[in-house]
């Protein structure tokens, strides 16, 4: 298991390597010179010629991907040539906002999409079954940031239960902090949970199939026994893998909703970065997220090792 | 006493009658066998005593263990008496067992099921369980990956046994397992049945499994008990016509004829594939020696088999003969050129019939283009009139009609399929044919069939082939010379009766000793 982690890890960390490569090729060496994209066409010589300055686009490309590397890895993130702050200091702010919202997101379509797979599982073509699959075909079909409005307009709007957009801030309190993030976060589940329990009611079909449920059946285990203790476990594997996918979505693909919710969040920081040209912040901001979803990815395999003894041995 | 004694059984799935009026009873240390073919019912029977069918399905008559009607009693008291007093094994022993539990667990969880004993009694009994099986020396907290399909079969019978079921239901339970392990299976479960008095229903379809295991034995055609009786009077009267054909079809020879003189087709010379195992930790990783320094030669119009256990090198051979993955020594040439790196020419000289009738077709293609597949290998294919002509003529070899090329694969039987497989391979008039477990799948009457077939061609045209598969009641009729490999490498090699008459090597002994033989008594004379 250990070796397992180890050798996980490995991968890891070359993973993000060739993920600063790309990032960094995309953005510093495809085509042309970062300083005149940011300043437009019709920039003065002598401002461009100060921002290629500013830049570093003067030295040797090696140097400027170790400088690049070399400042991530020490906090030093660059500063913002829109802002003239650190960039550092904006992505503090705004992981604060993204992160607990991924996560407060991925926690309550969890918590909606196992119950409801299995008891649409273990019902499989009643009266419950057909009630879960109807809903989530509803979720999956519409879209969150309708879900989003809708959600504004009766709890916000009609009964005042919370704000209809933005973030009071960590510093009043954990609990005021999750209140307001708690609209925009199941507007972001909804539609992962309904996908989710799709995967994990059709993952739990196929066990229930298979010849290991028989044996449990015939050890004298009731139907509904069998289910929680030989197939559940056996159905998540293909659950994990869609988690970790919507984690980097939550994270990432919060943009939308963080607009229609006023958040100031990673996605907002990002769509801002790139409406005004500043690639500061963009190409920092896209590896800071790549870092975030690989290891989610690394935390996810390490879980399917977890549940699923066979993989332990396996690269 | 009888124990167990399903009266007048009959169900239906659906409108589909399945079986007809079951009846049969087994004593307490008695071995009863069910036996038959495929669709026969035998498995829904012992399925019908568990009360674990499939949905849809409906049964009357009675099903009465000591005294009680199971038909009658709910899902909850079944529970109580499965795994406790009626115990069940299945065929599929790789897939039978939890794999993301440990073996120790599922064992434990019969015993906590149903007993109020402590986690750490429910161990200790799970300990002498797996020993009582001969796994002394497994670990309980293995899992199932880890261990062999025989020592799988033996942790389902350890959990079955743990709480002494006064009736253990066993289907198929060594039909997935090597000879040599079967033997020993089959010996474990008549030990238990002695040593606990507990009834035994053996579901099987191999005769000569149950000729020198079972008490008595029912014959099941079609959904119905068409004989049964004590198992030595059902095998010498065989009152039954289907019982007769059963038993012919389970002995069947078929007439090779003679074999011309060899002359080297097939060139297999000192052949080496080797692969590499998983690293564990940081250790350099093993290496297993799948093929070891193999050699042999097969003749144009010789028939080759090539026996052996599972995990012995066959597949893996078959593969480099084929040309399909490469090796890492040695040589093999078809009339002197590279099977490697010979190309089309060299392919277009073999073919290939496979084990699995059902998944080596495209259902969504018509038999006429299935079987003509082969000809993208020459370089003019025939085409119109050539074309129909060619694919009539191979379907009526193989005993099928030319009307047939126009249907879909899902319209035809196993052995039917096998024989379109014989035609697809024929079609292109390879020198060479690889039959890869080719009858194994079938049942008996079809596989005797099959092997007729086998024979008939190589009457009408000199046929080379090399015929893979691990019965050896088979590799006996239908070659002239036999290999038998073992861990990769050929132990013994000759003429196929001098290999089965008299074996030199100790595993062709212990192999031949190992598989199930009907009993003398079967062919002698019987009544008219």
């Amino acid at each position: 298991m250990i070796a397992f982690a180890l050798r996980r890890f490995g991968s890891l960390i070359v993973s993000l390597i060739v993920a600063s490569f790309v990032i960094f090729a995309v953005i510093e060496v495809i085509p042309g010179d970062p300083a005149s994209f940011m300043l437009g066409v019709n920039a003065r010589p002598d401002t461009l010629a100060a921002l290629q300055a500013e830049l570093g686009l003067d030295q040797p490309l090696p140097v400027r991907y170790l400088s690049w590397v070399g400042g991530m890895v020490t906090g030093d993130f660059g500063t913002s040539y829109t802002y003239k702050t650190p960039v550092a200091g904006m992505v503090a702010d705004r992981i604060w906002v993204s992160l607990p919202l991924a996560l407060y997101a991925l926690i309550l379509s969890t918590v909606i999409a196992f119950p409801a797979g299995i008891y649409a599982a273990s019902r499989r073509g009643g009266v419950g079954d057909t009630a879960v699959m109807g809903a989530t075909q509803l979720g999956v079909a519409i879209p969150n940031f309708w879900f989003a409005m809708i959600l504004v307009l009766i709890f916000a709007i009609k009964l005042r239960w919370f704000s209809a957009g933005g973030f009071v801030g960590w510093d009043k309190g954990v609990f005021a902090g999750l209140w307001s993030l708690t609209l925009p976060a199941i507007a972001l589940a909804l539609p992962q949970a309904a996908i989710l329990a799709r995967v994990m009611r059709s993952s739990l079909l196929d066990m229930l199939g298979e010849d290991f449920m028989r044996t449990a059946r015939a050890k004298g285990l009731t139907r509904r026994r069998a289910l929680w203790k030989h197939a559940v476990r056996n159905a998540l594997i293909p659950v994990l893998t869609i988690l970790g996918l919507q984690f980097s979505f939550l994270l990432a693909g919060g943009i939308v909703i963080e607009q229609v919710f006023f958040l100031p969040g990673l996605g907002r920081l990002i769509f801002q970065s790139i409406s005004a040209r500043d690639l500061i912040v963009v190409e920092s901001v896209v590896m800071l997220l790549v870092f975030l979803v690989i290891v989610v990815n690394f935390i996810v395999d390490l879980t399917y090792a977890w549940v699923d003894p066979r993989l332990r041995r396996r690269a | 006493m009888t124990l167990l004694s399903i009266q007048d059984l009959s169900l239906s799935i659906g409108d589909v009658d399945i079986l007809h009026g079951v009846s049969f009873d087994i004593a307490p240390g008695q071995i009863a066998a069910v036996t038959g073919e495929s669709g026969s019912g035998k498995s829904l029977t012992a399925l019908t005593v568990m009360d674990l069918l499939p949905r849809g399905t409906r049964t009357t008559g009675r099903v009465m263990f000591e005294g009680t009607d199971l038909r009658a009693l709910d899902d909850a008291a079944m529970c109580k008496l499965r795994g406790n007093d009626i115990a069940m094994i299945f065929q599929e022993p790789m897939t039978a067992l939890n794999p993301v539990q440990t073996v120790g667990d599922q064992v434990a969880e019969a015993i906590l099921i149903h007993t109020d004993q402590t986690r750490a009694q429910a161990q200790a009994r799970t300990r002498a369980m797996m020993d009582r099986v001969g796994l002394d020396s497994i670990a309980l907290d293995r899992y199932p990956h880890e261990l062999s399909g025989g020592q799988r079969q033996r942790v389902c019978i350890a959990m079955a046994i743990a709480l002494r079921p006064k009736l253990l239901i066993a289907d198929e339970p060594t039909t997935a397992l090597d000879v040599t392990t079967q033997a020993t299976i089959l010996d474990l479960l008549k030990d238990l049945v002695a040593e606990f008095q507990m009834g035994l229903l053996m579901i099987t379809h191999d005769l000569a499994v149950v000729a020198d295991f079972a008490d008595t034995i029912a014959v099941m055609e079609q959904g119905r008990v068409v004989e049964s009786g004590p198992t030595g009077v059902v095998l010498r009267d065989q009152t039954h016509p289907y019982t007769r054909s059963l038993l012919a079809a389970s002995a069947h020879q078929v007439d090779l004829p003679d074999a011309p003189d060899p002359a080297a087709l097939l060139v297999v010379d000192g052949v080496t594939r080797t692969y590499r195992k998983p690293r564990m930790g940081l250790a350099k990783p093993g290496v297993v020696r799948a093929v070891d320094d193999v050699s042999f030669t097969l003749g144009r119009g010789e028939r080759l088999g090539l026996v052996g256990e599972s995990g012995c090198g066959k597949s893996t051979l078959t593969r480099a003969i084929l040309g399909l993955d490469a090796v890492q020594a040695g040589t093999i040439t078809l009339d002197g050129r590279s099977v490697f790196d010979g190309g089309l020419p060299v392919r277009r000289r073999m073919q290939v019939v496979f084990q699995d009738p059902y998944g080596s077709f495209n259902p969504r293609h018509r038999v006429n283009r299935l079987i003509s597949e082969p000809f993208h290998l020459l370089d003019h294919p025939p085409t119109g009139a050539d074309r129909d002509a060619a694919i009539a003529r191979a379907l009526s070899d193989v005993g099928l009609s030319p009307d047939d090329a126009g249907k879909f694969i899902h319209e035809f039987s196993g052995g039917q399929r096998q024989r379109l497989a014989i035609a697809r391979a024929l079609i292109v008039e390879p020198d060479l044919i690889v039959f890869d477990e080719a009858v194994s799948a079938l049942d008996v009457s079809v596989r005797a069939q099959v092997l007729d077939l086998i024979a008939d061609l190589c009457r009408k045209r000199p046929l080379s082939y090399l015929f893979i598969s691990h019965d050896l009641s088979v590799v006996r009729t239908v070659t002239d010379r036999v290999l038998v490999m073992r861990a990769g490498r050929i132990v013994e090699q000759g003429a196929t009766a001098d290999v089965f008459h008299a074996p030199q090597h100790p595993y062709t002994q212990d192999l031949l000793a190992a598989a199930p033989v009907l009993p003398d008594y079967v062919f002698q004379e019987g009544p008219p």
